[in-house]
């Protein structure tokens, strides 16, 4: 018998803010936190800015030694976790640590650790690279240190789907608990990928808009990248209940689609069939849906083919449900997008309130849904929709239900 | 291996570590500084860098204390006939 899953913590390490207290704060009130990038020289890159994690310090969070052997974006995966646990209020047994999995999405693994590598070797000629580089870089180093750390030893594993990581593995984990594969999972995402190299590789493919992330406007000039890291703790509803925690919103339903048609450009049938898979999954008619959260990355492409998708999916009903896009505030963070994008999701649930499109100017008539322009909206909803669509046309939608009934 | 030479390697060892100064000495053991294979590796790399001398992955796993990496680093310095003062 399948099992209803709650979520009972969250953590967001983002440039909104070291916490999620910090994180809604700052989404209620449509702050950006697009702001030049400071961790490296930007001379030589077109673009200057991105929303990256104020004053990050390693020492801050790892004691002695132990940050030399973390990545940025593992650091931020695991502070994450930490958050989650803590606020979960999960008391750790041998059983339940035993009966716990992992699932972590990442984009593009340990980039800092690996362009730091390559500009000793190629650039720096020492014809040596440090021996950490390698458990640094991969993916997977987020899901292995929160392991490691709290000492969890159920199913661990990493998704890298581009910018639907976070959501994949957020599903998997859903799936995992709702089917009694395990008793609680922790899932999410976590990115850091403001590193010189890696920007170019960005600026190389044109995408990038040279000053803030205008979704759904009419003058928007692309996506920004971001840095963040974002975690859920998910159980049974019925242990979440039972031993008093605080529940944050259920996961209802998780959709999933590829495209099959390009690498860059998403298809809006195939973004579609990821929302109705969603539903399907959920057992929910469009109409019960009070609110998505968009992708929403503010290229020319992704906005208008996303509105395509949602009233293919939604139908009439599509001109009624306010959407928004929080990537207009904490960027586009790739393979922690969905992690981050559904605790903004979760909490708009819980406290009634819409996050907004922030930044937005003018309205685009290729994009003409209730778009909550720059003021979030109090408003009760009970289920909610959270959009992933990665390069790549790969899909996933999760679908999420208040905590009140 | 000069005094001097010696002192570059225990500092090696306590920057790669994170310990404090003055706490690694010669004959200290790495299994009481809490050194594992990973931390092996990455010691290798910062005497690699230090002395500027490649340490081949023969013999390398046997070494469990800092006198046992000097002399190692000595061999290499000597049949080299590099004096390891030169920073990479």
């Amino acid at each position: 018998m399948e099992r209803r899953v709650v979520v009972t913590g969250i953590g967001v390490v983002s440039a909104l803010g070291r916490n999620a207290c910090e994180f809604w704060d700052a989404l209620t009130k449509g702050e950006c936190g697009i702001r030049p990038i400071k961790q490296l020289d930007m001379t030589d890159v077109k673009f200057k800015n991105g929303a990256e994690v104020p004053g990050w310090n390693p020492q801050e969070h790892f004691e002695g030694k132990q940050a030399d052997f973390l990545d940025r974006f593992a650091q931020f995966a695991v502070v994450a976790a930490r958050e989650a646990v803590k606020d979960s209020g999960v008391e750790w047994n041998p059983t339940l640590r035993e009966r716990t999995g992992i699932v972590t999405g990442s984009c593009v693994g340990g980039k800092e650790s690996e362009d730091i590598g390559y500009q000793d070797l190629y650039l720096r000629k020492r014809g040596r690279l440090s021996p950490l580089t390698v458990p640094r870089v991969m993916a997977n180093a987020g899901a292995s240190h929160i392991s490691i750390e709290m000492g969890v030893t159920g199913p661990a594993f990493t998704l890298s789907t581009a910018c639907s990581s976070g959501n994949h593995a957020i599903g998997q984990a859903y799936r995992m608990v709702r089917s009694g594969d395990v008793e609680m999972a922790l899932a999410g995402g976590s990115e850091a990928p403001l590193t010189f190299g890696h920007l170019k590789a960005w600026e190389a493919l044109r995408v990038v808009a040279p000053d803030t992330c205008r979704p759904f406007s009419a003058d928007r000039l692309g996506m920004v990248l971001g840095e963040a890291g974002a975690i859920l703790v998910l159980e049974p509803r019925e242990a979440a209940i039972a031993r008093g925690a605080k529940i944050y919103g259920e996961i209802v339903g998780f959709g999933m689609s590829s495209d099959a048609h390009h690498l860059t450009q998403s298809a809006s049938d195939g973004a579609a069939r990821a929302i109705q898979g969603a539903l399907r999954d959920a057992d929910l008619s469009p109409d019960q849906i009070g609110y998505i959260n968009a992708h929403g990355t503010a290229t020319l492409l992704n906005d208008p083919m996303e509105v395509v998708a949602i009233r293919i999916s939604l139908g009439k009903h599509a001109e009624r449900v306010p959407i928004s896009s929080t990537k207009s505030m904490h960027g586009h963070t790739l393979g922690a997008a969905g992690a981050i994008e559904a605790i903004a999701t979760l909490l708009a649930l819980r406290n009634c309130t819409l996050p907004p499109t922030a930044n937005f100017t003018k309205p685009d008539p290729h994009c003409d849904l209730d778009v909550i322009p720059n003021t979030a909206r109090k408003v009760e909803v009970e289920y909610a929709l959270s959009n992933s669509f990665a390069f790549g046309g790969l899909n996933a939608v999760l679908a999420f239900r208040a905590p009140r009934k | 291996m000069t005094e001097e030479m010696v002192g570059r390697v225990i500092s090696c060892v306590e920057k790669t570590q994170k310990l404090p100064p003055n706490t690694v000495t010669i004959d200290s053991k790495f299994e009481d500084l809490g050194i594992d294979s990973l931390d092996g590796v990455n010691i290798l790399y910062a005497l690699e860098t230090e002395f500027n001398v490649s340490i081949p992955d023969e013999g390398v796993l046997g070494i469990k204390s800092v006198r046992e990496a000097v002399d190692q680093l000595d061999k290499l310095l000597s049949a080299s006939g590099a004096d390891g003062a030169v920073r990479a």
